[in-house]
């Protein structure tokens, strides 16, 4: 698969136009709210994990930011729907490596899907804690850390 | 797309002369010539400031006011050349008016905690603008907290100008301090700061003035605003970084206790009692960035050789090119508008998709073209609020920018709408 940017920028953009999965989840069992306070990235997201099959049965976030935060939660959302809970940590784990350049999933075998759309994001260090505050809530909510989570 | 308009700024400055002294201006981002618009948050270094530094360390460096040799008697001379030359800049009436400190964010703290300790009591009153740096907003807070004080705080126009009137009404015989910038690092808004003075020492307060985004931009005279403090970053016009300092009337200087207390500010220490020294070596403890200071010296040499009236009349003119051709792009709509303005341009996407173009995905996209911007709050949150946005992008010019740069800017916001201004 090659690394088409606009058509990542398309996808990305529509996330952030569209975001998916875009509402609170009443009841949900685990949730956590992530800032990024140097640049106002603010989401909370919400889960309903299935806790004998330890699988995500429901994923979804509010929140406010630019394209990038928006939209990389809108396809975790989209993505973890139904993956377990390990599969989520090892999948957060390779995009936060991926992000830092530290990953390549053009070369090594991966579990990220259409995400390597994020892969750009190695270019512009400024921004990996946009594309990554998504994946440090979710671990945060699957972690139960009621303090919530901040990137600084 | 506008007339050509070079004419207007191009007959003050020889500009491209200029940017030849700015080493850092002729490298290339991403492949295209660097477009540096961010200079509220930092300056570049001419290299007459470069070059004055490395001989300094090369050849001239040694400790100030304690060697009796010959290198420190030297270096002594000529770190207090460099404050004179602060002095004779902003128009102080002496020399030892001029504290150095590490920038404006030490110089605000400085100011606060000497003042507050010596004249700051349960029930008095401390005003600031809604329009403040959060370093001329946290060590007031801070101050009324402990001690009991109440801060005040004078609004704003949609346009970004402070409501004289309102100030007024604030005023009272419970004031003990107004504390407001001259330039606003979000808006770019000059402030009436020699009105705002007059009127605060009308009501028996003091008044510290935030000078870190006009000391470098326009002709600063401390005597005519008649500010009691005025304080500076060298960082912001064009000198090394670690550097900048606050001016203070000597009377007033000569009642404040000490803020940072050690080594250079006593007269005389003994295990029971120490005498601390005279204004400015008692707000200067421990060894000063000597360096750094002969830097602003040489810095504050080379704004001179060049006029800080033709370089305030040159940046008006990139600001008012700069205003047109912004206002001409739709979905662009510029925060802060005042009558008075320094050559700042900040500003929101406001186009047909509601979610398009925060302003840090402006700023990434930016830098595809090469053009550096300061998008966030600008560390002026409450700026932030009162005009109901999270966050700005900023273009801030000097004299070393062009309209042909403020073109480019442009180009490349418009560019960016179709794509959301999402760079990968």
């Amino acid at each position: 698969m090659s690394y088409d940017k606009e058509l990542y920028q398309q996808v990305i953009l529509d996330h952030n136009r569209k975001p998916r999965n875009f509402h609170v989840i009443d009841n949900a069992s685990h949730n956590c709210h992530g800032v990024n306070p140097l640049c106002g990235d603010d989401i909370t997201v919400y889960l309903n994990v299935d806790e004998e099959a330890g699988k995500i049965d429901e994923v979804s976030f509010q929140g406010s930011g630019c394209a990038i935060c928006k939209a990389s939660t809108s396809l975790m959302t989209a993505f973890l729907k139904g993956k377990t809970v390990e599969e989520a940590k090892q999948i957060k784990e390779e995009f936060h490596k991926m992000i830092l350049g530290e990953f390549n999933p053009e070369k090594e075998e991966h579990h990220l899907g259409k995400l390597i759309l994020f892969m750009g994001i190695r270019e512009y260090p400024s921004r990996t804690k946009c594309a990554s505050l998504a994946w440090h809530t979710l671990v945060g909510a699957l972690d139960k850390k009621f303090d919530g989570i901040s990137t600084e | 797309m506008s007339e050509p308009n070079t004419s207007v700024a191009d007959g003050i400055l020889d500009v491209e002369k200029i940017r030849k002294d700015f080493p850092i201006l002729s490298q290339t981002v991403r492949d295209k010539p660097l477009i540096y618009l961010d200079n509220a948050a930092t300056t570049h270094k001419p290299i007459s400031v470069i070059e004055r530094v490395r001989s300094f360390d090369a050849e001239q460096y040694g400790t100030v006011r304690r060697g009796a040799y010959s290198l420190s008697e030297k270096a002594t001379q000529l770190y207090e050349e460099s404050r004179q030359k602060v002095a004779d800049f902003m128009g102080a009436e002496k020399k030892g008016e001029i504290v150095f400190t590490s920038g404006t964010t030490q110089a605000i703290n400085l100011v606060a905690h000497s003042f507050g300790k010596r004249f700051i009591n349960a029930g008095d009153e401390i005003i600031i603008s809604n329009i403040e740096h959060h370093a001329n907003t946290v060590p007031w807070q801070v101050l009324c907290e402990e001690r009991g004080a109440k801060l005040k705080v004078i609004p704003v126009s949609d346009d970004g100008e402070l409501v004289m009137e309102e100030y007024e009404k604030l005023l009272s015989p419970k004031t003990r301090m107004v504390a407001v910038n001259h330039v606003s690092n979000a808006l770019g808004t000059i402030n009436p700061v020699k009105e705002i003075t007059a009127k605060a020492h009308a009501a028996g307060a003091k008044v510290l003035i935030d000078g870190a985004q006009s000391a470098a931009h326009m002709k600063v005279d401390v005597q005519d605003i008649d500010c009691d403090f005025y304080t500076f970053s060298g960082h912001k016009m064009y000198a090394p970084s670690g550097i900048g300092g606050v001016y203070g009337k000597m009377e007033v200087w000569e009642e404040l206790p000490p803020y940072v207390t050690g080594g250079d500010m006593i007269t005389e220490v003994t295990l029971e009692k120490t005498t601390y020294a005279k204004p400015p070596a008692r707000f200067e403890a421990g060894t000063p960035p000597i360096t750094q200071v002969i830097g602003l010296g040489a810095a504050i040499d080379y704004l001179n050789s060049i006029g800080m009236d033709k370089i305030s009349d040159y940046e008006n003119s990139l600001l008012e090119y700069g205003t047109r051709l912004f206002k001409e792009i739709e979905g662009v709509r510029i925060i802060g508008n005042a009558h008075h303005k320094a050559s700042l341009i900040s500003f929101i996407i406001n186009g047909a998709h509601p979610s398009d173009g925060h302003p840090h995905d402006v700023v990434s996209w930016l830098d595809r073209d090469g053009i550096a911007c300061r998008g966030g709050h600008h560390c002026a949150q409450p700026t932030m609020i009162r005009y109901g946005v999270p966050a700005t992008t900023r273009a801030s010019m000097a004299f070393y920018n062009t309209t042909e740069e403020l073109d480019a800017l442009a180009e490349s916001i418009r560019n960016g709408f179709p794509y959301g201004f999402v760079a990968l």
